[in-house]
């Protein structure tokens, strides 16, 4: 996709720079379109280049995906499109495909000279936008710009649904923090989140009216997620069809196709967490390794948060399922808006509280995290889930999470029920609340997102996030950072977060999710693999870099401060509002750079989110966003911030399930930012 | 001999080469291709394509030679050598691909010696035939006239 012009990451969602819908091409378009081609076979790579520079776009050829993906990454915007060979001996077309829409969102071509029904599908499943058969013809490829232009349009679309807060997860989140209230209760997050509700289908009618391409958002909710994860496994993943899954479910109003990208998003989760066991050394690695369970972490905890956490690798699957489930369910049950901005807090603290842990607890997080991957991979079924609901809502998610977290305890148990890990996790964000021991909160939080449950963790998480106030922003941060990176991590991320989440404690998710941050930036586009459907994440990905931060950051900001503030709902809603708009204005975003999970922004917001800004206020959908472009320089905020940050969101989501905790006095009460003072 | 004659041998030749299956019609799409830019694209390409398919049959002959033959390997070197023959147009090539694959599936070492046999045969003819080709282009162009396009 091409930011055209949209230089900051941070930009407000309706005004990427790039394409808008109407903006359309230049005169002279598709002239010009920049090309990157992948093929390790010499020949057919020169004459894709020389077919395509008959069609007049500009190319630039390539024999090595590791070299066309680094190409990428150092031109953000440097090309347009992407078509890419399926059989290379460096790197599988798919995972490059994989990492392409997760790290740049660019739309990618697929080809071979292998027809087989089964290639193409697999094609179709990566979210490939289209898949030519060898030899290539010229005229097939004279058509390619249209991938662009329609990626662009819904891009498009999708910011200004957030704009409009007609983004399921964002928007809510930012109106129920404008609302101004921020009373941690359940109640209001309900009332807000009705309120956005009702604002968001108005604007989303409006929107359809204007825009042929709009799509009807299923939000991904904790449960919604679940029934598909039960779904799925009942079908056996190999048999899970779409139709199939559509029909278990049986949810009125779900469309075949709203699952059929969901259970893409799913797949690649899957995919990712099977690739993340390895990652589980260092920050970094565990975040790189496992951008699902960044991701996943991310947006379940408020969505973001939980998957942030998860991400950061430091969660325990369990946990971070538990943790997401319970911020989705927090929203499903819930109603999902009011409680966004509690349930990040309580992710936030949660984070925060890891987040704020010294090496040490770094350490266990990393542990955790490693355990969880494994655990993951182990309950592939709770875990997956959640995070896959988390992942697809990541807004949702992110404001169930958060919502969750900060809600009451029976969100908690909502949510957390809903995930294997639930009960743990009530317990988790029982103990947070508790507060009193911030330093164990991480570990606790890694023991109650482990799937015995959340005892440990809760207490835990619960100091930090009293304690978290001040610092629990740079817990905060850190989370948000790690958040971000869950966020940006994409899709990916979030399904991993989501069992990072659960089966280890927060800690360990937290870090991941520093790392995640780090990493996030490179994967967050990753996402691109889910065309539209995949509401949360297309909708929230905005066109520009900018956007994806916004929303991932204000996401996780949201939850970031409702887990550092402990449950002050409003917090967190500010933050999540705060974090879309910080997103869009640079103020948060700084580290946002396109992916950064929202997370990190809401740890700026309010504390000083290095992150760069307007993550949370995206609402966990924004992973998606934030995938678009990876932010450039992430770095601000990934590398304190997601470490801190995931943990504490964590925390706090978890703390504010518990309802009690949260005594998270408001310390996202500020407007929004609380995160400001995060140290970061 | 004069261009008349050059031009009308040529046009023949590239004929039968289409008829005789050697070519298919990606080969014309290369000759589209060439212009005023890239004068010498079709020989370019036709030379690369050259080049890995010896590399490729290299590979081929002694994967295929181990004890232990890595068939995936094997796959994916016909693969590979599927799509460059199919991207060139050299259609008998690509066309002994196709049962090659299949004997890789089946893991059986003595078919796929027989295919790869086959294949070595099918490359030789086709890069005799357009090295042929290209002569009578050089030839032409030595003699002062165009090349004639041939669909």
């Amino acid at each position: 996709m091409m930011n055209i012009g949209s230089g900051s990451l941070v930009s407000v969602p309706s005004c990427t720079g790039s394409w808008k819908s109407g903006d359309v091409v230049s005169d002279q378009f598709p002239v010009g379109l920049r090309v990157l081609v992948v093929d390790d076979d010499p020949t057919c790579l020169r004459i894709l280049e020389k077919m395509l520079r008959n069609c007049h776009y500009e190319v630039t050829k390539c024999n090595r995906a590791e070299i066309a993906l680094s190409l990428l990454r150092e031109n953000k915007n440097g090309f347009d499109i992407v078509i890419s060979d399926v059989h290379m001996p460096d790197m599988d077309g798919f995972k490059l495909l994989e990492h392409i829409g997760l790290e740049m969102d660019l739309p990618v071509i697929m080809m071979s000279a292998d027809d087989s029904k089964d290639v193409v599908m697999k094609g179709v499943t990566h979210g490939a936008y289209d898949y030519l058969i060898k030899p290539v013809r010229i005229e097939a490829l004279k058509n390619i710009w249209q991938h662009v232009v329609r990626k662009k349009k819904h891009e498009w679309k999708d910011n200004n649904y957030d704009q409009s807060g007609s983004v399921e997860e964002g928007d809510r989140q930012q109106k129920a923090s404008e609302d101004g209230d921020y009373s941690s209760s359940a109640n209001e997050g309900n009332c807000k989140n009705n309120k956005k509700r009702k604002e968001e289908e108005e604007e989303a009618d409006e929107r359809d009216d204007a825009s042929a391409l709009k799509k009807p958002r299923v939000v991904w909710s904790v449960e919604l997620h679940q029934q598909f994860v039960q779904a799925v496994h009942q079908l056996g993943i190999d048999k899970a069809v779409p139709k199939k899954i559509l029909e278990l479910m049986n949810v009125p109003g779900l469309t075949r196709e709203n699952v059929a990208s969901h259970l893409q998003k799913y797949r690649l989760y899957l995919r990712r967490l099977s690739g993340v066991s390895q990652h589980q050394n260092g920050l970094n690695n565990s975040f790189m390794g496992r951008p699902d369970a960044a991701f996943g972490i991310i947006s379940n905890l408020n969505g973001l948060d939980l998957q942030a956490i998860a991400a950061a690798g430091q969660i325990p699957a369990q946990s971070l399922a538990t943790l997401q489930a319970a911020a989705l369910g927090r929203s499903a049950a819930k109603s999902a808006i009011p409680m966004p901005l509690v349930d990040q807090r309580n992710l936030f603290s949660f984070e925060n509280s890891k987040l704020k842990y010294p090496e040490g607890q770094h350490q266990l997080q990393l542990n955790n995290s490693n355990k969880q991957t494994d655990l993951l991979h182990g309950i592939p079924t709770n875990m997956e889930l959640k995070q896959l609901a988390n992942l697809h809502n990541p807004s949702e998610s992110f404001v169930g999470m958060n919502m969750q977290v900060n809600s009451t305890t029976q969100h908690n148990n909502s949510l957390l029920m809903r995930m294997s890990q639930s009960q743990p996790r009530a317990q988790m964000l029982n103990g947070a609340n508790n507060g009193s021991q911030v330093s164990r909160l991480p570990l606790s939080m890694q023991q109650s997102l482990s799937s015995e449950g959340i005892p440990g963790a809760v207490p835990a998480q619960s100091g930090i996030v009293d304690n978290a106030h001040g610092s629990v922003y740079n817990p905060v941060s850190q989370a948000s950072s790690m958040v971000d990176f869950s966020v940006n991590q994409s899709k990916e991320l979030q399904s991993y977060n989501f069992s990072l989440g659960s089966n280890s404690s927060g800690m360990s998710t937290m870090t991941n999710r520093g790392m995640l941050h780090e990493e996030v930036n490179s994967d967050i586009k990753g996402s691109r693999g889910f065309p539209s459907n995949y509401d949360i994440f297309n909708e929230l990905q905005p066109k520009s870099h900018n956007w994806s931060l916004q929303n991932v950051f204000s996401t996780f900001d949201a939850s970031h401060h409702a887990s550092i503030q402990g449950t002050q709902g409003v917090s967190s809603q500010l933050l999540l509002q705060q974090g879309i708009s910080s997103t869009h204005n640079s103020e948060q975003n700084r580290n946002v750079p396109i992916g950064k999970p929202m997370y990190s922004n809401g740890e700026q917001s309010g504390h000083s989110n290095p992150m760069g800004g307007p993550q949370l206020n995206s609402v966990g959908g924004n992973m998606l966003a934030v995938k678009a472009e990876r932010f450039p320089d992430a770095d601000y905020q990934s590398t304190i911030f997601p470490v801190q940050f995931g943990q504490d969101d964590l925390m706090s989501a978890f703390l504010k399930q518990q309802g009690s905790v949260e005594p998270v006095e408001t310390e996202f009460g500020f407007d929004g930012y609380t995160l400001d003072n995060l140290p970061v | 001999m004069e261009v008349g004659q050059l031009q009308r041998s040529f046009v023949e030749y590239m004929t039968s080469l289409f008829r005789e299956g050697f070519l298919d019609a990606q080969f014309s799409q290369l000759q589209q291709l060439q212009d005023d830019s890239n004068p010498d694209f079709v020989v370019e390409v036709v030379s690369l394509f050259f080049e890995d398919s010896e590399r490729l049959l290299n590979d081929l002959t002694m994967a295929l030679d181990q004890p232990n033959v890595d068939f995936k390997q094997v796959d994916a070197h016909v693969h590979q050598l599927k799509g460059s023959s199919s991207s060139v147009g050299a259609q008998r090539v690509k066309n002994c691909c196709v049962p090659f694959r299949n004997c890789c599936e089946e893991q059986n070492t003595e078919a796929c010696l027989r295919c790869l046999q086959q294949i070595k045969q099918e490359y030789l003819l086709v890069k005799n035939k357009l090295q042929t080709l290209f002569e009578l282009e050089q030839q032409i162009v030595a003699a002062g006239g165009a090349i004639p396009m041939v669909q």
